[in-house]
């Protein structure tokens, strides 16, 4: 608990995380501030997104946040805090040091995880927050009308706001477990880092490929926006539902590949 | 050496990296108790071999037991009562030595929490980093640095200390401190494993010594028991060079050499003053006499060659 403590002091002590946090939180509002500059615009009617809602209610301003920032910056976010990881612990040598405390090797990854998960969550809902903050502030809020036409209340839209924060995070944390795969693969922090935005492009684009839909069930970023369908009247689970059972499964497989591959890794860094 | 009191102990330690035999078939005996030098030269395996002790590399074959633990089975048991300085300090660079400690305690699955803090303090004290621990790791020297990896090493109760190269990159004033520090630790009955690629450097603190050579172990046991190995000679500078050479080699000294005005030979177990009455006997003019023990540095540089030879 002390080391999981002190894991999480260390990620969110370092100028280049904080400094990713507030660019994380600042994307809601500088969305905010340009639908606002354009609101007399006319409607379009594009379905998801939720753009076009924003201002009507500005919770709406958090649900558009979290899908615009799951395609580039979160998976970014997730991918620097596991880089630092292992890879930048033996990159600095003090891999070194924690496994001669002795640390234990499976405690390291399984503390490891945890800050990678941690990491996950405060991203998640930091934009989560700044963005229905900065939505109610510039739009003002009320009952939400869903997807569906109809309205719910304040508090249950609030409600299922927070169910979609926790299951975008969710989806970051089966990142993260590839992202800690990779990181016990390389002594080079920046390598990890961009081995696993490699890994998260390649999966958006083979889920652009129509040609390849029986691919699309089985990738991680696949049902990432599928929160969408609990705006809808009443909430539908389903996409939610697989997703997490989608990333249940890249959280064992890669969690495994890790262990299997740092329980008997030559540290000679 | 008595086999019950051995810190560490290897059997057959080996490491084969692709197709260089980093570690060759390693027998190391550290007694307990025993301030025990590592010696040789950069890449005849020393880090390799500390990092197999620690557990840090799998032996490609052979064993070995630290505080008669078998590793790498009890391996949490037997680091616990083990400090260690590995290939120079490595912090995070955006911490604190303070800090820097905390983590390492925290990570301690078995140290207690509760006295976290003072053991911590008394850490930085043992080290004379105390007015520096609240500024960051990138700012301290490399001394201090090295120092804050010693208190690093300091922060549990130990039985035995692994330091590698605990003197490189120091001015002359670090190491004598390096060497102090570790002089006193072994005071405390704190078995000492200390490298270094210069025997001058530590030969004064060291018990045992163990010399290593393109991974091979080339000598290994208590500094006398390497100084007795050491065979003397005797020196001889006189104007009467053939006379001279007789007399020794009818008193049946061995490798009877006469160069010039020098005649040099083994004395074995004869006495010099003997020898010394006997060349007065025979009317030997003298301009020098002296019998000389090689140093342990002599020893040392017969053992690892000199120059720049690089392992492929």
């Amino acid at each position: 608990m002390r080391f999981f403590r002190s894991e999480l002091r260390l990620i969110m002590g370092r100028r280049r995380n904080q400094a990713g946090l507030v660019v994380l939180a600042a994307m809601p509002v500088i969305l905010g501030v340009a639908v606002r500059l354009t609101e007399s615009n006319p409607r379009g009617d594009g379905p998801p997104g939720f753009i076009d809602d924003i201002v009507g209610n500005g919770v709406f301003l958090a649900f558009a946040a979290l899908t615009f920032e799951l395609t580039l910056f979160f998976p970014l976010a997730i991918a620097m805090v596991s880089g630092d990881a292992i890879a930048g612990e033996a990159h600095s040598g003090t891999l070194r040091y924690l496994l001669t405390v002795p640390a234990g090797r499976t405690r390291v990854l399984v503390v490891k995880y945890l800050g990678i998960v941690a990491g996950s969550f405060i991203a998640t809902l930091t934009v989560t927050i700044a963005g229905a903050v900065a939505g109610i502030l510039l739009f003002g809020t009320g009952p939400l009308t869903t997807l569906s036409g109809d309205q719910i209340s304040l508090g249950a839209g609030l409600w299922r706001l927070l169910i979609s924060a926790a299951y975008v995070a969710f989806g970051l944390c089966a990142l993260g477990a590839l992202g800690l795969f990779i990181s016990t693969l390389t002594e080079q922090p920046i390598a990890a880092t961009v081995a696993l935005m490699i890994v998260t492009a390649t999966m958006w684009v083979l889920d652009a490929i129509p040609q390849i839909s029986w691919l699309h069930p089985w990738l991680l970023v696949d049902r990432w926006d599928g929160f969408a369908d609990l705006m809808r009247n009443p909430a539908d689970f389903g996409t939610v539902r697989d997703g997490v059972l989608v990333g249940l499964a890249y959280i064992v497989v890669g969690l495994l590949l890790a262990w299997a591959r740092f329980d008997g890794k030559d540290i000679t860094s | 050496m008595a086999a019950g009191s051995l810190a560490i102990q290897t059997r057959g330690l080996t490491k084969v990296f692709g197709a260089q035999r980093a570690v060759d078939d390693l027998a190391m005996q550290v007694p307990a108790g025993s301030v025990y030098g590592f010696l040789g030269p950069n890449g005849s395996g020393k880090t390799t071999t500390i990092r197999m002790l620690l557990g840090l590399i799998t032996p490609t074959a052979g064993d070995h037991d630290v505080l008669g633990h078998h590793m790498p089975d009890d391996l949490t048991t037997a680091l616990h009562r083990v400090g260690s300085l590995i290939e120079g300090p490595a912090f995070h660079a955006h911490l604190s030595g303070l800090a820097n400690l905390r983590r390492l305690d925290a990570a301690d699955a078995r140290s207690d929490a509760a006295t976290s803090e003072q053991r911590i303090h008394e850490a930085l004290d043992r080290v004379g980093l105390k007015p520096a621990a609240n500024k960051r790791f990138r700012a301290y020297s490399l001394g201090m640095k090295q120092r804050l990896a010693i208190a690093a090493a300091l922060l549990a109760p130990r039985d035995l200390l692994v330091l590698d190269e605990p003197t490189n990159g120091l001015d002359p004033q670090g190491t004598r401190e390096v060497r102090h520090l570790v002089g006193s630790l072994a005071a405390d009955g704190i078995t000492v494993l200390i490298s270094s690629h210069l025997l001058a450097e530590i030969q004064q603190i060291c018990s045992h010594i163990g010399v290593m050579r393109a991974g091979r172990l080339v000598a290994q046991g208590s500094i006398e028991e390497l100084r007795a190995t050491q065979t003397a000679r005797l020196t001889v500078v006189t104007p009467d060079p053939g006379r001279a050479a007789d007399v020794l080699t009818r008193r049946g000294l061995a490798q009877v050499l006469v160069d010039g005005d020098v005649v040099t030979a083994a004395p074995g177990d004869v006495a010099p003053e003997d020898i010394s009455a006997d060349l007065a006997r025979a009317e030997v003019r003298l301009r020098r006499f002296a019998v000389d023990r090689p140093s342990l540095e002599d020893l040392y540089v017969s053992l690892t060659g000199e120059g720049f030879e690089v392992r492929g």
